[in-house]
């Protein structure tokens, strides 16, 4: 559906996207993960026809987005940062005149119209101004626009940024819910890892233009991260000795042991008697599971949550 | 299958539908031609009738309203609805033609809306020659709307730069036109100037026209500025909505 062959974009000195090389198959539903200015939107904006590679190439469903623009443009749907329907506008006559624009009859487009505000719970507002719509229901309306036509492939960037938790989640549903009915392909960007971690089977992480990252969500936790089990002594002496005892990957600061291991929350207990057993009782003891958050870390170095913090130095053991 | 003219036809319908909705919004649009002909038009000197005057108020009312139609499309660069359309199978000079020949219907409501309130005040109607004036009106009015538009592309999200460069055109535009007051009593180099305002000619051949004078030579030259600036405006907002991303 996607196929990218070392798509490259630069603003006048800034290297936006450096050379992404992406295939999506029919169907997948996949997260472009990164932070801010990482390449995220600029790789969207390639892929939907707004912008022109400077370098590389990239087929959208079945055509060029340069050389086959509008025949990409009539097989995509794409939901920008923005709202899609204008503000001065009603919600219904704003769908209509956007299955216009994909050359549906009227009578076709309105039927069509009423189909998504009736599945998008959106009756109660449609053919209300949409500068009196909540945030929340001015998104649902941007993914009514995004689906007028039933597109193949939809392209959502930062489709839940600005709403609230339970807007989100409502959100995140009708995302799911379509893809589960009509089998649509969906690439989306976030910032937001539980978002990434929730709906997407394949995460794209992204970082300084380029792909560092490709892999389930499952995946990338397990390789890069792993889970973690902290445990915490009285003195640092108990902590070496635990290391040291302790069969797999370790890291100690100070007193306290971090042990990285697939499935850590079934290995604890066996763990905690076994040390328990040459007399090492720690103080407390905590099971981690690794996030997206926590792959981004190892991967980069920085945070995604806060802004890039770096991480603490560690002591190797 | 969709071609250039339908294309254009969906994004004129779009553009239309909040005006047909709100029908009263093109009236309220007039209030300031409205405020320069109850306000102004009773100071004017006894040799100016209100058959010179109105015309000229006509042409301000398009030149307010279709002057500053770039700021709705500003806006929906700015909230995202523009981009949406990009995205769209729409060929990129429909989005700006369809636009600016929404502004037509707005300038021929609110001429007739003139006209009928000065009727009862001895202005005199002659059809055929307003209804000329009104098609020279709107081939000038596409290509003012275009430039507006060019104006809120090339802002983009510097709203005070699309409002600054409007408001500095617009009242020499509109004084150099002899829109209030005639060119003719002013000093040479305020007629030399306003030899150069396409605005003038249109403004000479409305007053002619609406006077019933179509075969005017001022029909003419006032068709040709409004040609001029209709073909310049398209030429120039088409290149800019191609590269708008």
């Amino acid at each position: 559906m996607i196929e990218t062959h070392e798509l490259t974009r630069h603003f006048k000195d800034v290297q936006a996207v450096r050379g992404i090389n992406l295939t999506v198959a029919p169907g997948e539903l996949v997260a472009l993960l990164g932070p801010n200015g990482a390449g995220k939107s600029t790789t969207l904006r390639m892929l939907t026809t707004l912008i022109p590679p400077t370098s590389g190439t990239a087929r959208v469903a079945g055509h060029d987005v340069v050389r086959g623009q509008r025949e990409v443009r009539h097989r995509i749907g794409s939901i920008g940062q923005g709202n899609g329907a204008a503000h001065s506008q009603r919600g219904r006559d704003e769908l209509i005149s956007q299955g216009r624009a994909y050359g549906m009859k009227v009578a076709d487009a309105r039927r069509r119209a009423a189909e998504l505000i009736d599945s998008l719970d959106l009756g109660e507002v449609a053919d209300r101004t949409v500068s009196t719509l909540s945030g929340g229901q001015r998104r649902r309306l941007d993914i009514a626009m995004g689906l007028i036509h039933a597109p193949e492939l939809l392209f959502l960037d930062e489709p839940s940024t600005g709403l609230d938790p339970q807007n989100r989640a409502n959100l995140q549903r009708h995302i799911v819910e379509l893809r589960e009915r009509h089998g649509t392909t969906i690439v989306l960007t976030t910032h937001y890892l539980d978002e990434a971690d929730a709906m997407a089977e394949r995460v794209i992480v992204i970082d300084h233009g380029r792909i560092i990252a490709d892999d389930t969500p499952a995946r990338l936790k397990n390789e890069h991260v792993g889970d973690r089990i902290i445990l915490g002594f009285e003195h640092e002496t108990d902590a070496a000795a635990a290391a040291s005892r302790v069969p797999h990957k370790s890291h100690r600061y100070g007193t306290e042991l971090t042990i990285t291991v697939p499935g850590a929350p079934r290995l604890v207990t066996g763990l905690l008697d076994d040390l328990r057993a040459t007399g090492l009782s720690p103080a407390d003891v905590e099971v981690k599971r690794a996030t997206l958050d926590d792959v981004f870390l190892e991967l980069t170095g920085r945070s995604l949550r806060e802004g890039g913090a770096a991480r603490p130095e560690l002591v190797e053991v | 299958m969709t071609n250039l003219v339908t294309d254009t036809g969906v994004v004129f319908s779009r553009e239309l539908r909040p005006v047909l909705r709100n029908p009263f919004s093109v009236v309220f649009s007039m209030v300031q031609p409205l405020i320069f002909l109850g306000l102004f038009a009773p100071l004017l000197p006894d040799e100016l009738s209100l058959q010179w005057f109105v015309p000229g108020i006509v042409v301000m009312s398009c030149l307010f309203g279709t002057s500053m139609t770039g700021s709705n499309l500003l806006f929906e660069i700015q909230t995202g609805s523009h981009e949406r359309m990009l995205v769209t199978p729409l060929r990129r000079p429909a989005l700006l033609i369809g636009r600016a020949l929404k502004e037509i219907v707005p300038v021929v409501v609110q001429a007739a809306v003139i006209v009928a309130i000065c009727l009862p005040f001895g202005f005199e109607l002659h059809l055929g020659g307003a209804l000329l004036g009104l098609v020279i009106l709107s081939v000038f009015c596409l290509g003012l709307g275009s430039l507006s538009y060019t104006l809120a592309l090339a802002a983009k999200n510097q709203e005070w730069l699309f409002w600054t460069v409007q408001q500095t055109l617009l009242f020499p535009l509109l004084l150099l036109a002899g829109m209030l007051l005639p060119i003719e009593a002013g000093p040479g180099w305020l007629r030399a100037l306003a030899q150069w305002n396409p605005l003038t000619y249109v403004v000479d051949a409305e007053r002619a026209l609406f006077n019933g004078d179509v075969w005017a030579s001022t029909t003419v030259t006032g068709a040709i500025a409004a040609a001029v600036v209709g073909a310049g405006g398209l030429l120039v907002g088409t290149r800019a909505m191609q590269r708008s991303t």
